[in-house]
């Protein structure tokens, strides 16, 4: 496929910016997806009920609410595509199909970089977590490198289930066990961060060397599988 | 219409009954013949069920990978590969459970848990509820092209997603402390019968599901069929509609 005149580049800049507006314009991620992390947040806390282990655990937690709430802000993002055949449009005019998936991956990036920064903050304050500087710096390295990887991966499933029947059922399945090398690299990475249970912060590094792993294989295969993925 | 007894032929008949009779030798080697071991007494009979089921499974998922990347290299592209693939998948599903439900059972006895949070435990849980996904995305609907290509893509992204999460598994196990009920790779003295029993298990599931993939992928030709013909059908008669 070709992109006729237009360069990748701009596909890519062009597919982020035009999530990013009907994110923007909508508000949904700020209204209810944000509400939602937040109240799984508190539920945790109500089935956990104990503040020691709440903050052992709190880096789990947040890389939980952080899956449960992408399913949403996934579903989301390609009911937009595939509800006036949008993403059929875009395949019949020669649009690099590689070049949406990285434009809709940037845009599923930025939105989940915004919750998660939102779950660490909440944890913080509910959780009673306390962090040094380093840990900060680490903390945040890992949130980019899993959404990194998060983005990629959910963007690959959530092409493959937007417009069938069940698919929010669907999503769920296909893409909570791939995601788990995510779940497990960045609770530990984060455990370091916060301090959890007597770690330190340089035991957080190799971790994010498995999430990086992670970030550049599905980010370079979701560019090639997308477009057989999503459909002739 | 020709006369049609189900889906097999003369050979897939021979193969079945040569699978049968294995089938029987391996229970009466397994039950009968083989000696208890010394420490964990008949439950290690469940072994000869245990160990064929996920050496079928990793076969089955590894036949499903390359038949999908067949169907996606080719330029020829038949829906038979397609078709095997997916027959692989769904028996492969089948075996993966089978050696799940027998391990947990074989757990329970020698370890006193149904389930440890080993890495090879844990990563073959991941494999099932993989395929089961992958035996959803078949299910989607649209046309058989579609399922195909979909279904061939995911079959070979799981390949990928395996081992990483394998390796992620084995590196978040690596940090807690061992499994302190049993340690699931204890080596397993077997004598001459016991290993001519793993072995025949081996061979005899191994034929099972070769069996059982030719009538799946065949039964899948004919849904195919089916539904191609019901198309054609639901087409003839709308024509007629609009020229009556």
């Amino acid at each position: 496929m070709s992109t006729t005149g237009i360069s990748k580049r701009r596909v890519v800049i062009a597919v982020a910016r035009k999530d990013l507006t009907i994110e923007w314009n909508s508000r949904i991620l700020v209204n209810q997806v944000a509400p939602f992390a937040a109240i799984v947040m508190v539920l945790f806390a109500f089935a956990l009920d104990n503040d020691g282990i709440l903050q052992r655990v709190a880096p789990g937690l947040v890389w939980l609410a952080t899956l449960f709430s992408m399913l949403v802000v996934i579903q989301r993002s390609f009911t937009v595509e595939s509800a006036d055949g949008a993403l059929d449009a875009l395949r019949v005019a020669g649009v690099d199909m590689g070049a949406i998936f990285m434009g809709k991956t940037i845009a599923l990036m930025v939105q989940l970089f915004v919750l998660e920064l939102m779950l660490v903050a909440t944890a913080v304050i509910l959780y009673g977590v306390e962090m040094t500087l380093a840990g900060f710096c680490e903390a945040i390295v890992t949130l980019v490198v899993a959404t990194i990887g998060l983005g990629s991966v959910g963007t690959l499933y959530g092409g493959l289930a937007a417009g069938a029947r069940g698919r929010e059922t669907l999503l769920p399945l296909l893409l909570l066990p791939a995601v788990a090398p995510v779940l497990i690299g960045a609770t530990r990475a984060t455990e370091a961060a916060f301090g959890s249970g007597g770690t330190t912060v340089s035991e957080g590094w190799p971790w994010i060397g498995l999430l990086l792993v992670f970030a550049v294989l599905f980010s370079a295969v979701g560019t090639v599988a997308f477009g057989p993925l999503v459909d002739e | 219409m020709a006369k049609t007894s189900g889906t097999g032929t003369s050979a897939t008949r021979r193969l079945g009954i040569v699978v049968i009779l294995m089938l029987a030798t391996l229970a009466l080697c397994g039950l009968w013949f083989s000696a208890e071991d010394v420490v964990q007494g008949s439950t290690v009979r469940i072994m000869y069920i245990h160990v064929p089921s996920i050496w079928t499974a990793y076969i089955a998922f590894g036949l499903a990978a390359l038949c999908s990347g067949v169907y996606l290299s080719g330029k020829n592209r038949s829906l038979a590969w397609d078709r095997v693939a997916g027959a692989s998948g769904e028996i492969g599903v089948l075996f993966v459970a089978v050696s799940l439900v027998t391990g947990s059972m074989w757990g329970r006895l020698t370890w006193g848990t149904y389930w440890v949070w080993d890495a090879r435990l844990t990563s073959t849980a991941f494999l099932f509820i993989t395929y089961v996904g992958y035996l959803a995305v078949r299910q989607l609907g649209g046309t058989h092209r579609q399922r195909a290509r979909r279904s061939s893509v995911l079959a070979l992204l799981a390949i990928l997603e395996i081992p990483l999460v394998h390796f992620s598994v084995t590196l978040w196990r690596s940090l807690h402390q061992e499994a302190s009920v049993a340690n699931p790779n204890a080596k397993v003295e077997l004598d001459g019968l016991m290993l001519f029993s793993l072995f025949l298990g081996l061979v005899a599931f191994t034929m099972l599901f070769v069996w059982l993939v030719l009538h799946r992928q065949r039964a899948m030709m004919l849904e195919d069929a089916f539904s191609d013909r019901g198309l054609d059908v639901a087409i003839t008669a709308r024509r007629n509609e609009a020229g009556a």
